[in-house]
C-alpha cells in the first residue's frame, strides 16, 4: 500500500464538517497516528485514488471505503466503535463522578466493552489487519450527562451491530456479533433506565443504524488534532 | 371445567386480538418489515425457526398477560410489565403475519401453567428474567441459521428487544444487566427442556 499525504487536523476537521459523509471522515475516526496511516494508506485525497483494496463500488458504502470489503470491514468497523465505548468507561470509572451502584455498572459495562475488543481484535487480526485504535475525548464534568452520553452511546452501538447483521457472511462471526449485540442491548436499557428514558425506545422491534450516521455521532468523542 | 391458566389464556386471547391488530397498523407502516413477505419466500427450515421463535413468544405474551390480571404490579414495575407485555404481543403477532405471508402455517399457542409465579413481586420477576434471558439465548442461537437475510433482520431487532427486557428485570433485582460480555447461545433442545415446565401441551 502506498501513503498519501495527509491535510493537518484543523484541515481534515473543517473538511469533514462540511462533507459530512465524505471518505475523508476516516481520517478523523484514527486521529492520523502513525499506525493509522498503514490502514489509511488505501485512502486518498481525492476518491480517483483510492486503492483497489478499498474502493467500494457503491459511493455510499462508507463501512466499505474506511474499514474494507465484507466481515473484515465489518469487524473493524465493530471493533473501533468498541475501542470507542471502552475508553469512554476506563475514564469515567477513574473520575470520580461515580460510587456505589452506578460505578459497580459501570465497572461491568466497561469491563464487557473491553471483553468485545479482545475479541474483536483476534477476529480483525486472522481476517487482515485491526483497525488502529482511535483516539478519543470525552467531556466528563457532570454525572448525569455522563450518564446520558453512556446511554447514546449504548443504544447507538447496539443500532450499529444489528445494521450489520445481515451482511455478515461467517457465521461463526455472525453467532458472536449477536451475543455481543445483545449484551450492547442490555446495556443500553440499564443505562435508559438509569437517565429516564424507555427501556426499548423503538418499542417492540429495534432499530439498525447504518454506519454513515454511526460514525457522524460519535464525531463529537473523536480527537482529530492527532497529527504531528 | 377451566383452569385458572386457561381462563388468563382466554383473556390473553381477547386481548391479543386487539393488540395484533394495533402492531399490524404499526407494522404495516413501520421499518421492522421493509415489504411485505410473500409465499414461497422462505425455505421450510427457515419457517421451522419462525415457528419455534413464535412458541416462546406466545409463551412470554401468556406470562405477562396474566402477571397483569394476577399480580396486578404497581408502580414502576406495573409499567415495566406493560411495556413487555406489549412488546411480545407485537412479536406474537408479526411472527404469525410473517408465517402466514411466506405460505407456512403459524403454530398454536400452547397451554400454559406458571405455578406459583404470580405469589409474588419476587417470583414473578424471578421467572421473568428466565424467560427473557432464554429468549435472548434462543434468538441469538437459532438466528445464524436463518437463510433469509431479511428474516435475520427481522430476529435481530426482536432479541434486542428481549435482551433489553431482560437487562431491565434483572436490574429491578438489584442485578447486574447481563451475566458476562457475550450472552450465551442455546440450542432449540435446551430452550424447550428450559421452557417444558411451563407448557401443558
Amino acid at each position: 500500500m502506498t501513503t498519501h499525504p495527509q491535510p493537518s487536523g484543523a484541515t481534515r476537521l473543517r473538511r469533514a464538517v462540511a462533507e459530512p459523509h465524505s471518505r475523508r471522515k476516516f481520517f478523523l475516526l484514527t486521529g492520523g497516528t502513525g499506525t493509522a496511516a498503514a490502514v489509511l494508506a488505501a485512502c486518498g485525497e481525492d476518491s480517483e485514488t483510492m486503492s483497489s483494496t478499498t474502493a467500494a463500488g457503491d459511493d455510499g458504502d462508507v463501512l466499505a471505503e474506511m474499514f474494507g470489503e465484507g466481515d473484515s470491514g465489518i469487524v473493524n468497523y465493530a471493533l473501533t466503535l468498541e475501542y470507542l465505548e471502552a475508553a469512554f468507561y476506563e475514564e469515567v470509572a477513574a473520575s470520580g463522578l461515580f460510587s456505589g451502584k452506578d460505578l459497580a455498572l459501570i465497572e461491568e459495562i466497561g469491563g464487557n466493552e473491553n471483553e468485545h475488543v479482545a475479541a474483536l481484535e483476534a477476529t480483525a487480526a486472522k481476517l487482515g489487519d485491526p483497525a488502529p485504535k482511535p483516539e478519543t475525548e470525552f467531556d466528563l464534568k457532570d454525572a448525569q450527562a455522563v450518564l446520558e452520553t453512556a446511554a447514546e452511546v449504548e443504544n447507538l452501538g447496539a443500532a450499529a451491530y444489528l445494521g450489520q447483521a445481515a451482511a455478515i457472511e461467517d457465521t461463526a462471526i455472525l453467532a458472536a456479533a449477536l451475543s455481543i449485540h445483545t449484551v450492547e442491548g442490555r446495556h443500553a436499557a440499564a443505562l435508559n433506565s438509569l437517565v429516564g428514558k424507555p427501556i426499548t425506545p423503538s418499542g417492540a422491534f429495534a432499530m439498525p443504524a447504518e454506519p454513515d450516521q454511526v460514525l457522524a455521532d460519535v464525531q463529537p468523542f473523536l480527537v482529530t488534532e492527532g497529527s504531528m | 371445567m377451566e383452569t385458572e391458566a386457561q381462563l388468563g389464556r382466554g383473556a390473553f386471547i381477547a386481548r391479543g386480538a386487539i393488540a395484533a391488530g394495533a402492531a399490524y397498523g404499526a407494522l404495516a407502516a413501520g421499518p421492522f418489515l421493509r415489504r411485505a413477505f410473500a409465499q414461497g419466500e422462505a425455505s421450510q427450515a427457515d419457517l421451522d425457526i419462525l415457528n419455534f421463535a413464535l412458541t416462546l413468544e406466545y409463551l412470554e405474551a401468556a406470562f405477562y398477560e396474566q402477571a397483569l390480571t394476577d399480580l396486578r404490579p404497581k408502580g414502576e414495575l406495573g409499567s415495566l410489565v406493560e411495556t413487555i407485555s406489549s412488546d411480545e404481543n407485537e412479536h406474537v403477532a408479526a411472527l404469525e403475519q410473517t408465517i402466514s405471508d411466506l405460505g407456512g402455517e403459524p403454530v398454536k399457542a400452547p397451554e400454559v401453567d406458571f405455578g406459583d409465579a404470580f405469589a409474588s413481586e419476587d417470583s414473578f420477576l424471578e421467572l421473568a428474567q428466565t424467560f427473557e434471558d432464554t429468549g435472548v439465548g434462543a434468538y441469538n442461537g437459532a438466528a445464524p441459521s436463518l437463510e433469509s437475510k431479511e428474516l435475520l433482520a427481522t430476529a435481530g431487532g426482536i432479541v434486542q428487544v428481549e435482551a433489553r427486557h431482560a437487562a431491565a428485570i434483572r436490574m429491578l433485582r438489584g442485578e447486574l444487566p447481563s451475566e458476562a460480555a457475550f450472552d450465551k447461545t442455546l440450542t432449540e433442545d435446551e430452550v424447550r427442556k428450559a421452557v417444558q415446565p411451563f407448557v401443558k401441551s
